[in-house]
């Protein structure tokens, strides 16, 4: 416990980049004027504003006019499908929309509250990878289609979704292609024009930039609805003063992410791999949800046999390592995550996952210590466990695939 | 979020394990709701001689399971039956309010327990747990409240 607290949790949050963190701070308060006012100090933060516009559009190959900021990624997952559900709607486009099940609970409780608003949804299975099939996106694709959600890349299993052949669809039938690229901007590549992508929601925390700001990309063109109303900000279209160090945060880990993405990727793909060939070789009875190339170069997610996620991750936790899970305890409810039941996995499998997302600050040596803190920690749930007793004595259900 | 006691009771849990040839077996829970408890208790001249679990769980159903071993060790069958989720979760000094329903699991293993070394079955009678989510366990925390 004298060790360092090994964070392994980076799609959760990250830690604000130092560089990030000078850059807003002259926000704070040397230039705290308001973009909107006209003196020296607020003209100041108009054009870091501008500036951070700039950047974020030249992240995606956007024109600087196609970025709006949010208050959050929750904020633009909300603000592109309902407003672009309602202007289809107003439109007379049609009140269909075609969604994943493995969506975040922004998206998909954004889409349950449409269908109580008269909007039918359809909601694509996926397979055991977690990944959307085209021919049933394609299928399930209707004259009265106003919108398509897909997300880039899953935060719980590491998927990586096939947006631009997901945008190539929708678009031919004339439908507005969304994607939630929460966990995959910073990370992957990601350009507008190339994947067909229409409204594209970003969250700064996820890659070391600052909590409660987000962006959302809006096509030039593409009808939507205004979601914030009040003042003139954001060109009219989302009210509210501007959170302008939060603004230039977003632009700046963006930069860097962007800048520093090749390396980075090599390592923590490199990292990832060894670690899940290392647990899956380490633990008996694991398993490695989502699919085993297409994913997130961070992203390791296990479901251990007769465990409880909640317990698994206590026990991390007292040896200094900070990881998540999706068992109904850590869920709040009694189902375990939504992502590892779509996958097709048991109900009791999928109380039994841990998520691993390597960040910039974690090293081979943080995966080893990971490595051999996991197999007595489940070893000793397992010991505690009546399924693993039953498994054990040869009882029922001993046999089934893991 | 667990008060100390319940993160003593999960690092520490007292009583793990099974009694060979336990003459009171009580299984309750379900694997899709993600807690399963299994209660032995010996019982000799009426009273509880001793007491031991495995449970499949988060870290408040390992302490309560934990606690409720304690609590009904040494205890006449008829004083085993009055220790309530309540009491279990009292003696840890709380629980968050959504792991109450583990607490109703601790109570109900010890009645499952009890009933099953009534009907004199012992390992027999072991697989009466809740084939779905029956919402019992809940219920029996309404009823308290």
């Amino acid at each position: 416990m004298a060790d360092r607290f090994i964070y392994l949790d980076h799609a959760a949050t990250t830690a604000v980049h130092p560089a990030v963190f000078e850059k807003m701070a002259p926000y704070f308060h040397g230039y705290y004027g308001n973009p909107s006012s006209v003196y020296s100090i607020a003209r100041a933060t108009k054009q870091a504003i501008d500036q951070a516009r700039e950047d974020v559009a030249a992240a995606f190959g956007a024109s600087a006019k196609e970025i709006y900021f949010t208050g959050s990624g929750t904020e633009a997952d909300n603000w592109a499908i309902k407003g672009a559900a309602f202007a289809a709607a107003a439109g007379g486009k049609g009140k269909h929309i075609i969604t994943s099940a493995i969506e975040h609970h922004a998206v998909l409780e954004t889409c349950e509250w449409l269908e109580k608003q008269g909007f039918r949804v359809t909601y694509l299975p996926v397979d055991e990878y977690g990944m959307v099939s085209l021919v049933d996106l394609q299928r399930a694709m209707r004259d009265d289609t106003a919108l398509v959600s897909v997300m880039a890349a899953n935060n719980e299993i590491g998927t990586i979704q096939p947006i631009q052949e997901i945008g190539r669809i929708a678009r031919e039938r004339g439908a507005v292609f969304h994607t939630d690229a929460v966990q995959a901007a910073g990370t992957l590549a990601l350009d507008v024009a190339r994947q067909n992508i229409d409204l594209m929601s970003i969250s700064a925390h996820k890659f070391y930039g600052p909590k409660g700001v987000g962006a959302l990309y809006v096509r030039a063109g593409t009808r939507i609805e205004r979601f914030m109303h009040g003042g003139g900000q954001e060109r009219g279209r989302r009210a509210g003063t501007e959170n302008v160090a939060g603004i230039v945060g977003l632009a700046e880990a963006l930069k860097l992410a962007v800048a520093g993405m090749d390396e980075t990727n090599a390592r923590l793909s490199a990292l990832r791999d060894r670690t899940i060939s290392a647990v899956l070789a380490a633990v008996p009875h694991a398993r490695l949800n989502g699919h085993p190339t297409q994913r997130l170069p961070n992203n390791a997610s296990f479901a251990f046999r007769y465990i409880e996620g909640e317990s698994l991750l206590l026990m991390l936790d007292m040896k200094g390592i900070g990881a998540s899970s999706g068992s109904a305890c850590t869920s709040g409810s009694l189902d375990p995550s939504h992502v590892l039941l779509a996958i097709g996995l048991p109900h009791e499998i999928a109380h039994g996952s841990l998520r691993i997302t390597f960040g910039t600050d974690n090293t081979q040596e943080d995966a080893d210590r990971l490595v051999e803190a996991l197999p007595p920690i489940v070893g000793r749930l397992r010991d505690m466990s009546p399924l693993y007793e039953d498994f054990v004595k040869g009882g029922e259900g001993g046999e089934k695939h893991v | 979020m667990y008060s100390e006691k319940v993160m003593d009771h999960f690092t520490n849990p007292r009583n793990v394990g099974e009694i060979e040839g336990a003459n009171a077996i009580g299984l309750v829970g379900n694997a899709r709701c993600g807690d399963i408890m299994k209660m032995y208790l010996q019982i000799e001249d009426g009273v509880v001689k001793d007491a031991k679990f495995k449970t499949f769980g988060c870290g408040a159903a390992v302490a309560t399971s934990s606690m409720a071993t304690e609590l009904v060790k040494g205890k006449t069958v008829d004083d085993a039956l009055k220790v309530t989720n309540t009491a279990v979760a009292e003696a840890l000094d709380g629980l968050p309010p959504i792991k109450m329903h583990c607490s109703n699991l601790a109570e109900e293993a010890i009645r499952a327990a009890i009933e099953n070394y009534k009907a004199g079955i012992g390992e027999g009678a072991a697989q009466n747990s809740c084939p779905g989510c029956c919402n019992k366990c809940a219920d029996i925390y309404r009823v308290e409240e």
